[in-house]
């Protein structure tokens, strides 16, 4: 057993309106630049839709992340390093700016310089990438709320498999009558990240210390594998300098014992930070689980419980600070994914392990209940929705279980019998809605407000990085740019960059 | 100094010092510009077929000019190679590798300057001139072998330009053996050389980061504690990781 410290994320589904206020300024903190004009490192997409870049789960297009070899192995969907390095000239696999969007800007000009005349001046839409005019035709968000679903969601590839299974028809029809849920992605910062498997020059790497996953902007020599390879599509090129650009978990924030953007400004407070110890030695076995259906089981079992006096002797025979072993132990992630076990990853059939876990969308169901008659406060008949939506809940476990019903539905109920419990607790009606999913009633008090009336503290536990780090940490936040090579006024002009 | 002396005697030196400086000035000083800066991302349908062609057209031409240049003739004849064989054997070989090299140029060529739009505003200063002289070069190349080797009469460089390439090395270059060679060969020469010189402030130091170790290295890279390297820089931050990246103008 290794111990190793991650930082980790869980997003509470139910809670997400969709407001792409954690898009818009992690886009500000981190690619409103020129070159990133299209990146989203944040991106919050509708369900069933079609994503950003559009189909982005269509692995057959991408082949992203890890498969199993003849032997159980496991082996980058993109085959094995020498057919990467082949195809290096250039890669078949990654998406164009096509897949994204063409980023544009609007004439704005126009609007002041246009001479005085019988009609409004109109600012026309411009090209980024070109600087032409162009008709705007996609977006990083295009079928948002549904719009256009009859296009969009129905090439989502989720429903497609769903499709192969029989259930194809109907779930165009159903879905847009009871289920739509936004789903916030950044990148996982995965245990068993495809994207670091891939980079020919060993340009991406996992941090030790925290496990956030970054993309060494002066090591990275442009070979793109990287942005295939990752299953989610959350590495990015930058179009101007060739280099791969990704999601950074806000470390310079996290460092600081801060949360990321994302989770600081998001409008639902739906998102929670926190430690998980894992080991080391059982990420690749766990990876390799042949049936993808126990993925998930698998990855909880890497976890390692931060109250078990054997692990915490061995966190710190391996260098982990007390105050992040108390971390972890206070993490609501831990809670959230271990304790709990209300939260999901995103489609663990890739392989990846990834860290930024789901709390699945109850709402929709809610909705249901009323609609079949039921009573959605009473966990009775929430469960025998939750049991009767074949096709929502075929769709929810494409995205988060490999497929696996029953363990959705499962979590689903424990979500529900929070519902129950609480109101039972407030208004003395109701039935034991805890016993039917194995927690007890301060369980899921503890849930109730873990999930509901959480004060920053208390969702986001991120202790500091450790004060032998800090000066140089501070040195780079406050620095001067002179510094180093490739700082401002370091271009090889001497010109001050604009 | 006459013009040969200068084109041939001098130039060479000029350039490969401008080379072996240039790399180190730009290794120490251009991490963050030092990639393929690939493209890829705006434009894929002209790329999937150009580039590969391109490079494997390349590195097949750069291997036949290696055994055309450093081998001397005395050595193949003493393998027992005649030199009737060896004609015919680097004009085939030559022949089909540079066509593919030349195919790969003309998509790449129409990729980045005809069909530009998408390409407009990533081409840089530096790209336009390794562009134009790497085409001189491929083309005078092309041409010369087809003039002289493949339609006419057959040139034989191994005894000319071969041993004064040979002699920049030995620092005593043997000028008069390149003031008869054809003009298309002379051009391609001091062409290539130019090449040498835009080399390392070109995205063509892609070359030296061939990533062979990634066959050998563990699969996932972790790496301690905090190095400079790994922060996202002020530059990249900012944007102004470059010279002259363009300015997106709004019109
Ligand atoms: S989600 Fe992040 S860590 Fe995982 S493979 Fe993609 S880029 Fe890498
Ligand atoms: S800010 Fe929060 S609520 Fe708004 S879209 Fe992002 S995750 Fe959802």
């Amino acid at each position: 057993m290794r111990v190793m410290a991650s930082v980790a994320m869980v997003m509470n589904l139910d809670k997400c309106l969709g407001c792409s206020t954690c898009s818009v300024t992690c886009k500000q903190t981190w690619t409103n630049r020129d070159g990133t004009d299209y990146v989203w490192f944040n991106n919050v997409e509708t369900r069933p839709g079609v994503g950003y870049p559009a189909s982005w789960e269509d692995q057959g297009r991408w082949r992203g992340g890890w498969g199993l070899d003849g032997s159980g192995r496991l082996r980058l969907r993109s085959g094995g390093r020498v057919r990467r390095l082949s195809r290096i000239f250039a890669n078949p696999e990654m998406p164009s700016l096509d897949d994204y969007y063409e980023p544009a800007t609007y004439d704005f000009d126009m609007l002041l310089s246009a001479p005085a005349g019988e009609h409004m001046p109109v600012a026309r839409p411009l090209s980024a990438v070109t600087g032409l005019p162009m008709a705007i035709e996609r977006g990083p968000n295009w079928d948002d709320d549904l719009g256009g679903s009859s296009i969009y969601a129905a090439s989502d590839p989720n429903l497609t498999a769903l499709h192969d299974q029989g259930l194809g028809d109907q779930v165009r029809l159903e879905f847009e009558k009871t289920f739509m849920f936004h789903l916030p992605r950044i990148c996982n910062h995965c245990l068993n990240p495809a994207c670091v498997a891939a980079c020919p020059s060993g340009a991406m790497y996992k941090r030790e210390q925290d496990g956030i996953v970054l993309a060494d902007q002066d090591r990275c020599r442009g070979w793109r594998m990287c942005v295939s390879a990752c299953p989610y599509k959350k590495v990015f090129m930058n179009r101007l300098t060739g280099k791969a650009e990704k999601c950074t978990f806000c470390f310079p924030r996290v460092e600081q014992g801060l949360p990321t953007v994302c989770a600081e400004t998001c409008v639902g407070r739906l998102r929670y930070l926190g430690l998980v110890l894992y080991d080391l030695d059982a990420v690749e076995q766990a990876a390799a689980t042949e049936d993808p259906t126990l993925l998930v089981e698998a990855q909880r079992a890497v976890f390692l419980d931060p109250n078990d006096p054997a692990v915490i002797a061995q966190a710190e025979a391996d260098g982990i600070a007390r105050d992040w072993i108390a971390a972890a132990q206070a993490s609501p992630v831990w809670a959230l994914v271990m304790k709990h076990k209300v939260a999901l990853p995103l489609h663990p059939e890739h392989r990846t392990l990834p860290m930024v876990w789901y709390i699945p969308p109850l709402s929709p169901v809610l909705t249901a209940t009323t609609q079949m008659g039921g009573d959605n406060t009473d966990a009775d008949d929430v469960f025998h929705a939750v049991a009767s939506m074949r096709i929502p809940m075929a769709y929810l476990a494409q995205l988060f279980t490999a497929g696996d019903v029953d363990l959705v539905a499962g979590t689903l109920m424990r979500l529900a019998a929070v519902r129950t419990h609480m109101r039972a607790l407030t208004t003395g009606v109701g039935r034991d809605a805890a016993t039917p999913v194995g927690l007890s009633g301060a369980d899921l008090e503890e849930l109730y407000r873990l999930l509901a009336i959480a004060k920053p503290a208390q969702r986001y536990v991120i202790p500091r990085a450790h004060r032998e780090d800090a000066a140089r940490l501070a040195s780079w936040v406050t620095g001067c740019a002179l510094d180093s090579p490739g700082g401002v006024g370091m271009s090889p002009t001497g010109a001050p960059a604009s | 100094m006459s013009w040969s002396v200068a084109a041939f005697g001098v130039w060479p030196y000029v350039a490969l010092a401008v080379f072996v400086v240039g790399h180190v000035w730009r290794w120490r000083s251009d991490q963050m510009g030092w990639t393929t800066r690939s493209s890829q991302i705006s434009e894929k349908r002209l790329l999937a077929w150009g580039s590969p062609l391109f490079h494997v057209g390349m590195l097949a031409v750069l291997l036949g000019h290696a055994a055309g240049l450093l081998v001397p003739a005395s050595v193949t004849t003493a393998l027992g190679i005649s030199e009737h064989a060896y004609h015919l054997l680097a004009v085939t070989a030559g022949t089909i590798s540079g066509t593919v090299l030349a195919t790969g140029v003309v998509l790449l060529l129409l990729r980045r300057f005809v069909l530009k739009a998408r390409l407009r505003l990533v081409t840089r200063r530096a790209d336009v001139v390794m562009y134009v002289v790497s085409a001189v070069v491929i083309f005078c190349g092309m041409w010369a072998t087809l003039q002289h080797n493949v339609l006419g009469a057959g040139y034989d460089y191994r005894e000319t330009i071969a041993v004064w390439f040979r002699s920049i090395f030995a620092a005593n270059p043997s000028v008069d053996l390149m003031v008869g060679v054809p003009f298309l060969y002379q051009v391609h020469v001091v062409a290539a050389f130019a090449l040498i010189a835009v080399w390392p402030f070109s995205r063509l130091v892609h070359v030296w980061s061939v990533p062979v170790g990634y066959l050998t290295r563990p699969l996932i890279v972790y790496r301690a504690g905090r190095q400079t390297s790994e922060l996202v820089r002020p530059s990249a931050v900012s944007g102004s990781g470059g010279s002259d990246y363009p300015v997106r103008r709004a019109r």
